[in-house]
């Protein structure tokens, strides 16, 4: 620890980027919660994508003469109210949850960085306009929009990842705008201008790629809430869909059978709680690592 | 300052507009239209003509502006559930949200502006590190996992507390029975709340210790305490007020989902109730109501800022 320290003291923010590279790395991986962080989720992620093929029984597979088991050999972690294993449904659950989260954040962040860098860049009435229209988003309860969203066109995949995307981008716009607005004043973009390039050009390819280390940070909070959403939306019986499993849905069959089977709730719990719990740490490591600024204000 | 209020209100009317229609044109383009008509004890005829009598093959401009005409009067319209009058099934349900929404925050302020407090004064040490261990568990815990879990506990394992409800049906009513049916939901959404108020007071804190005039109030001689408490404190607490405002919509939606898991009979529950069966003028008086909250508590927190901070300038 002492040694990346006073690596970091040698490496200020106005290193060459190689370096700042370099040592934001070294901060990331000192911090063992953070390594251990995504070594949780490459896992969860490794265990999505193989899906089919390590799961031990179709996840919708029914067997009505053996519901509510108990752990045991034939089916590790028991089986549900219509004799399902659980075990397969939770993979098959980490396939839904994992790509929802992913994708609805990749929506998000494309719609507030474009609003955000905007907003910044030209100022003015496209600012105000922009961001007023950003805190009308946020005035309402985002919970309740996507419900309604979701509650009218249907709880397809496709419509439950747009939803999400669509009312989780104001906090990406408020961040970009911010960094745009401090970056727009600096020598470099005066130099870019004077060199004769244009304002597209300026934004897109000197000013928006300085955003990236707080757009990363906030993509990873914001898959975290997206996962958290998502379950949400799906215990209400408006995400996705049975017999589909997901996280979110296999506790709202839990609650249902609470009284038969109180086990069955813990398992999906568990995995959202540590996966969301993973993205959160990640991404306050992710912020220690890539911001210098926020380091130094907050030790 | 007369100026900067009948600004701020012009935009909260706009954006209460704003709001409406997309809610309206969202529930009313919605594949399945009302249950109540789905009913299969109907006859074609018969849907055919409950359609005509509420409007419903009308363009929908039309039927929005005969929504907003009858609330402009005060008129919300009637349930297609249970024919109640909108008005008066919002003002059944806002109260009941009330209470659970402001004790739960009410306690959850109590507790995590002091967890803010010691964060900062013991920085970097293993007590500031527990705190934020126990609040990033605290923001990534699905709330309704947790209300299942504690339903679980309390009331199939151990029976002491109620499985949901607001008060035990048939019993009259005392402030005992409504305490034991608070107990869960509160403690679910105070854990909700309370990491994010923790972290936020601790940074603010952490501003207020670095700035001058705590160094000339310890040079002066004052004690620690003091210092603390009357310089840095009231000056953190400022920024720690603006985030009610952002908060209070927040803090809407996740009792919406604590209220459906403890089938608590507030506003929540009826949204997500009416929005399941398309009843479409519940839909649209709680959307207005929830959004007439968020907006009201954001107008007033920024208010309240300017008077605890009289060197911010409204205007």
């Amino acid at each position: 620890m002492a040694a990346v320290q006073s690596l970091d003291r040698r490496v200020q923010s106005d290193a060459p980027p190689p370096q700042r590279r370099r040592a934001a790395w070294r901060r990331f991986v000192a911090n063992r919660l953070a390594v251990a962080s995504t070594a949780f989720l490459l896992a969860m992620y490794l265990v999505a994508a193989a899906g089919p093929l390590i799961s031990p029984y179709r996840p919708d597979a029914v067997d009505i003469m053996n519901t509510n088991a108990a752990p045991s050999a034939a089916h590790w972690l028991g089986t549900d109210e219509n004799g399902r294993d659980v075990l397969s449904r939770l993979i098959a659950g980490a396939r839904a949850s994992m790509t929802v989260g992913v994708i609805a954040m990749v929506i998000a962040i494309v719609i507030g960085a474009l609003v955000g860098s905007l907003a910044g860049y030209y100022g003015r009435w496209v600012d105000s306009v922009l961001m007023r229209f950003t805190d009308g988003m946020m005035a309402i309860p985002y919970f309740f929009l996507v419900l309604i969203v979701v509650a009218v066109f249907g709880s397809a995949f496709r419509n439950i990842v747009i939803a999400i995307g669509v009312t989780s981008w104001m906090v990406v716009a408020r961040i970009v705008r911010g960094e745009v607005l401090r970056y727009r004043g600096l020598d470099f973009v005066l130099a870019a201008r004077t060199l004769g390039a244009t304002s597209g050009r300026i934004l897109v390819r000197h000013i928006v790629p300085q955003t990236v280390p707080s757009i990363i940070v906030a993509a990873t909070f914001g898959v975290a809430s997206a996962i958290l959403l998502e379950s949400a939306l799906s215990f209400l019986g408006l995400g996705i869909q049975p017999p589909q499993a997901s996280w979110g849905n296999m506790l709202s069959n839990a609650q249902a059978y609470v009284w038969e089977n109180p086990r069955l709730p813990m398992y999906p719990g568990m995995l959202i709680l540590c996966t969301v719990l993973a993205y959160n740490f990640l991404g306050d490591a992710l912020r220690d690592a890539l911001d210098p600024r926020y380091r130094e204000s907050n030790v | 300052m007369t100026g900067y209020l009948l600004r701020r209100l012009l935009q909260a009317v706009v954006l209460l507009w704003i709001v409406t229609v997309i809610t309206f044109v969202l529930i009313h383009e919605a594949p399945g239209g009302p249950a109540v008509l789905q009913n299969p004890d109907l006859g074609r005829d018969q849907v055919a003509r409950f359609r005509a009598n509420l409007g419903l093959d009308d363009p929908m401009p039309a039927q929005y502006w005969r929504w907003l005409h009858g609330v402009l009067r005060g008129d919300f319209g009637l349930s297609y559930n249970t024919v109640e009058p909108v008005l008066g099934l919002v003002a059944t349900r806002l109260p009941n949200t009330l209470l659970l929404t402001g004790v739960a925050l009410g306690i959850a302020f109590a507790v995590a502006i002091p967890l803010g407090v010691i964060s900062a004064t013991h920085r970097n040490s293993a007590v500031d590190r527990v705190i934020a261990a126990v609040a990033f568990l605290g923001i990534s815990t699905p709330v309704f996992w947790l209300g299942i879990m504690l339903i679980v506990l309390f009331a199939v394992q151990w029976r002491v507390l109620p499985a949901g409800g607001m008060y035990q049906v048939g019993a009259p009513f005392s402030i005992a029975d409504r305490v034991r049916h608070l107990l869960l939901p509160v403690f679910v959404l105070v854990i909700a709340n309370l990491a994010e108020v923790t972290r936020y007071t601790r940074s603010a804190m952490i501003g207020a210790l670095a700035e001058d005039y705590v160094r000339t109030a310890h040079a002066k001689g004052l004690s620690g305490r003091v210092v603390l408490f009357r310089h840095a404190l009231r000056n953190a607490l400022i920024p720690v007020l603006t985030i009610i405002g952002v908060y209070l919509p927040r803090a809407v939606s996740a009792t919406a989902i604590t209220e459906t898991v403890f089938t608590w009979p507030g506003m929540g529950l009826l949204a997500v109730q009416s929005a399941a069966t398309r009843d479409y003028p519940v839909v649209m008086g709680a959307t207005l109501a929830v959004a007439v909250f968020a907006v009201a508590s954001s107008l007033l927190t920024d208010l309240a800022y300017g008077y605890v901070d009289p060197r911010i300038r409204l205007g």
